[in-house]
């Protein structure tokens, strides 16, 4: 027995010999993270933005790599469990010894890895729209603040459609419960009053919407022009458009629009009960620029497959991915402090036929865009922002953080900076 | 910074403009013309116009056309089958066929054969549009032959309906045969007075009031509230008032009882899913916590029949129900036989086992299938509502699905109750010993009705896949609401399982507007456990030597 075990022992000693030979030959590479769940709950969306990853990885060496040296990408997964995503972070850039990461979806994830970033300073690119409310150093937001989806969608409601009562309809947790804060609160800045504001939280998952779509119709048959503003989380879209579909509830009687439904989501679901709703974002498959154009071409390619859509959080990966790009071509170096300098104020095109700019507080300049969802699971723009739109970390409408400012370029270099009281608090 | 120099907005303006002004006007110059050919001539061309501004004027003018081709080309455009050939701008009324697109002429309606999507731009439209589309169809449809039209036209009107279209309405009320379109038609006028202002005389506004006292069309009951806020004259005011409170007496009748056709909806959802647990977890003892998972092989069966059957999608989701029961039944069996009967007696290890193979599962479909959510088509037949009236009207899927729980707890009542083996289930579940004592075999007796328990979820599992996503998450969705009704119901007791599920189902519905919906259900899962501190057994405890 002992002598079956000695010799096991050093079989794998020999093969982790020969491994680490082998690696040591090979010719030096730069290591990329990719932080996405692929099984578990989140494995829906997370698995389309790994393989993004890997095509961008993978067309970035065939142009000839980086610094001399071609990219490596790291793929772990963890698997939609919270506390692993720290575990394998840390495992990423202690032990893989990674440049930087693209990876986390939901809040939650992002929370969970951003005390172990910070820890050993890495970076991190995260590329889903989100409650904002955060600027960390070592973080770079390429998905939307509030105000580069949220804030321009009900503009638009108010503006171009006369909507006057609201139901802002949302999955129980932290992004639709701050987004709709800062919603209540733009409304209310703008003379709607609260009688005429419905909130609504359900919970994860959630699919028996009887009561609260006939609430809305009752809600919305008032004389006045009533939309929704949904921040219902993926999975219980589908039943609840399906519960308007089925009540007669139609988008020209009342329109809603959505900051979590993109093309993923509606592929392969009859689309027809819900054509004309709404859903902002800064990016859709739709969009007609010629990089774009070759942005799906090369899609396809990589995954073999016609029908695959492209999202909003994909462009926000290819954006993401080509800053670091030019910020370590800039630096010369993959040392996150000098990429963290160098990042700043590098500007790529994106792909709705644009710039996106890294600002100083980690988060980047976009397009805000309104589409009708169309029969075929597309979206048809039907309203965009004259320019561009720069993210801000921390909203204007909410009483705790409309003083905060953050700008991580020296001699400040602080991620919430009071302009009222002149002081950093903290987050440096 | 970011935001482009005003110079620039001012150019964009201007190219705005003049696009407006010269956009349909370049491509039909004739546009000064006021004849009716002319109009819809001039409509057709604006339709091309890439400005949703001119499309909008497009289907004003084809409306107003007073042309017989109009109500089609706007309804090809309503359900977006109206393309143009990029090439001619010729404009076609499409379907698509095989790989391609059969045209039409929107125009003559002649056949063009079939092109390619690419040689076609589709005429898109956006929700102004598409509301202005709605009530120019309704306009047209006034005089529809049928009187479902005619009356879904009228009651489409109800609400933008101005006195410019009385002499229309009163016309149209003299000379209408169906008695229900007549009293639209007269609400509609009804309404028209009310609108009318101050100059209209006070009886024919009493006498307006009258004909809409009852009434639930939202409409009516938006025009009662203003009037009664704001009108001047006192007598009219309270008339209104007291209309108004008679309607909304019937109104909180009518909520009344939506709230408990939701709540039964939703409890026959619970019943449906707890009944197989209730066979396995009631009868044999088994926490089967991959009962969730056999839900959803269920509902993955019924896609895998529809991809099978694309043609067929109402007779692929009956067969499914066989289908599933098999599907589900046989890997119960195949659990029972190969995990579970080497853990009777041991609860914990049981859980933990089941468990895990709950998580297998879930991920050998995220391997087979993908992680992605997979749709299940409702056949026609399954969607939309029934109208009881303008207050209340029941989702037919909804409906379909409270009689077909109904069915399967009749069928699996009348199994236990009259067949051989439903007999042999009762006596082991009853007295174990005893009943091998008898000559029954329990461990068969157990593998089957566990297969059975688990066809049954299969079953649950066809009838979800019409109401929510079929993911690999669907079971655990449903898992915790199962143990929760079986546990409420009473173990081991199926008329438990279906007043628990029913009545949980009620409370839940009329709680949720009162406390929201993720207060509500923490309030039920509250009170369950007061229920259970005070009934372990549930609400039908089961009899017997064994339960003792």
């Amino acid at each position: 027995m002992k002598l079956r075990q000695s010799a096991l022992r050093g079989l794998f000693i020999l093969l982790a010999g020969c491994l680490l030979q082998g690696n040591a030959m090979a010719k030096e590479t730069i290591k990329v993270g990719v932080l996405h769940s692929l099984s578990g709950t989140m494995a829906i969306s997370e698995t389309t933005l790994k393989d993004t990853m890997l095509m961008l990885i993978d067309e970035q060496n065939k142009k000839g790599g980086l610094l001399g040296k071609m990219l490596e990408p790291v793929v772990v997964d963890p698997a939609s469990n919270w506390p692993l995503f720290a575990e394998k972070a840390r495992e990423l850039i202690e032990k893989q010894k990674v440049a930087a990461v693209f990876g986390c979806w939901t809040s939650v994830s992002r929370k969970s890895v951003l005390p172990v970033f910070e820890e050993l300073n890495s970076l991190l690119f995260y590329p889903v729209q989100y409650e904002g409310e955060e600027s960390s150093k070592n973080v770079f937001y390429t998905g939307a603040a509030p105000n580069q989806q949220a804030i321009p969608a009900v503009d638009y409601l108010m503006k171009s459609l006369g909507v006057k009562k609201w139901v802002l309809a949302g999955t129980d947790y932290v992004y639709p419960r701050t987004t709709n804060k800062i919603l209540e609160a733009y409304l209310k800045a703008n003379g709607v009053s609260a009688k005429d504001i419905m909130i609504s939280y359900t919970p994860f998952g959630h699919s028996d919407w009887q009561s609260i779509v006939s609430d809305i119709k009752k809600f919305g048959s008032a004389g006045q022009k009533t939309a929704v503003v949904s921040t219902i989380n993926g999975d219980a879209n589908i039943p609840f458009y399906k519960e308007l579909g089925n009540q007669g509830v139609t988008a020209d009687a009342i329109p809603v629009v959505a900051f979590s439904v993109g093309e993923e989501e509606l592929s392969g679901i009859d689309t027809q009960p819900l054509v004309g709703h709404l859903a902002a974002w800064n990016y859709f498959m739709s969009v007609d620029t010629e990089i774009n154009d070759t942005f799906i071409e090369s899609w396809h390619k990589f995954i073999k497959n016609q029908k695959r859509v492209t999202n909003d959080p994909m462009e926000a990966h290819f954006i993401g991915f080509n800053m670091w790009v030019k910020a370590v071509e800039k630096a010369g170096t993959t040392n996150a402090a000098d990429v963290q300098d160098a990042i700043i104020g590098i500007a790529v095109p994106n792909l709705s036929g644009g710039y996106a700019t890294m600002m100083p507080n980690h988060h980047i300049t976009k397009p805000v865009l309104i589409g009708e969802i169309q029969d075929d699971g597309q979206f048809e723009v039907v309203w965009r922002t004259q320019g561009l739109v720069l993210g801000d970390e921390w909203s204007d409408f909410l009483p705790g953080s409309k003083d905060l400012i953050s700008d991580w370029r020296g001699p400040m270099a602080c991620g919430n900076y009071n302009t009222k009281t002149g002081k950093c608090s903290g987050q440096k | 910074m970011f935001k482009r120099p005003a110079a620039l907005k001012n150019w964009f303006f201007y190219i705005f403009v003049v696009t407006i002004v010269w956009g349909c006007g370049y491509l039909h110059p004739g546009f000064a013309a006021t004849s009716g050919s002319n109009v819809f001539d001039d409509g057709i061309a604006c339709l091309l116009d890439d400005s949703f501004a001119q499309k909008a004027a497009a289907v004003e003018k084809l409306a107003d056309s007073g042309d017989e081709r109009a109500e089609e080309i706007l309804q090809a455009l309503l359900a977006g089958d109206l393309f143009y050939i990029k090439a001619t701008q010729q404009l076609v009324v499409s379907r698509a066929e095989g790989n391609g697109y059969a045209l039409r002429s929107a125009l003559t309606g002649d056949a063009l054969g079939v092109q390619k999507k690419r040689a076609l731009k589709k005429v898109g439209i956006n929700n102004t549009i598409r509301g202005q589309l709605e009530s120019a169809l309704a306009r047209l449809r006034l005089s529809h032959p049928n009187p479902d039209i005619r009356l879904a036209a009228i009651n489409q009107m109800l609400g933008t309906i101005t006195p410019n279209s009385a002499a229309l309405l009163r016309g149209l009320r003299d000379s209408e045969p169906d008695r229900d379109v007549r009293v639209a038609l007269q609400t509609a006028l009804s309404l028209i007075v009310l609108r009318s202002g101050p100059t209209t005389d006070k009886a024919q506004k009493q006498a307006a009031l009258e004909h809409l006292a009852g009434n639930l069309n939202p409409a009516v009951r938006n025009e009662l509230t203003l009037l009664a806020g704001n009108e001047a004259d006192t007598q009219i005011r309270l008339a209104a008032k007291a209309i108004l409170d008679g309607i909304d007496a019937r109104l909180a009748f009518f909520n009344f009882l939506e709230t408990l056709f939701f709540g039964l909806s939703l409890g026959s959802v619970l019943v449906l899913a707890a009944i197989g647990l209730a066979i396995t977890f009631g009868v044999i003892g088994v926490i089967n916590m991959a009962h969730g998972e056999l839900i959803m092989l269920g509902a993955y069966t019924a896609y895998v029949l529809q991809q099978l059957l694309p043609d067929a999608i109402g007779a692929a989701l009956m067969l499914s129900i066989p289908a599933a029961f098999l599907v589900s039944g046989l890997t119960g069996l195949v659990i029972e036989r190969t995990i579970i009967r080497f853990l009777y007696g041991r609860p914990l290890e049981t859980l933990l086992a089941t468990f895990g193979l709950s998580l297998i599962l879930q991920q050998a479909v995220r391997s087979i299938f993908s992680p992605l959510n997979r749709s299940v088509a409702t056949p026609a037949w399954m969607s939309g509502a029934i109208p009881i009236n303008a207050a209340l009207s029941l989702t037919t899927n909804r409906v379909v699905i409270l009689f077909f729980t109904l069915l399967v707890f009749a069928g699996l009542c009348l199994l236990l109750k009259k067949s051989a083996l439903g007999l042999q289930v009762r006596a082991v579940s009853q007295n174990r010993a005893m009943a091998r004592a008898m000559g029954v075999r329990a461990a068969r007796v157990d593998a089957l009705t566990f297969g059975l328990g688990s066809g049954i979820a299969g079953i649950a599992g066809v009838a979800l896949s019409q109401l929510t996503n079929v993911g690999p998450n669907l079971g655990q969705a449903y898992i915790v609401d199962s143990f929760m009704v079986v546990v409420f119901g009473g173990v081991g007791n199926l008329w438990g399982t279906l007043l628990g599920g029913l009545s949980l189902g009620v409370i839940n519905k009329f709680l949720e507007p009162w406390a929201g919906a993720v207060l509500a259900k923490i309030l039920i899962l509250v009170v369950i456990i007061l229920f259970i501190q005070k009934r372990p057994q549930g609400l039908f405890p089961q009899k017997g030597r064994a339960t003792g």
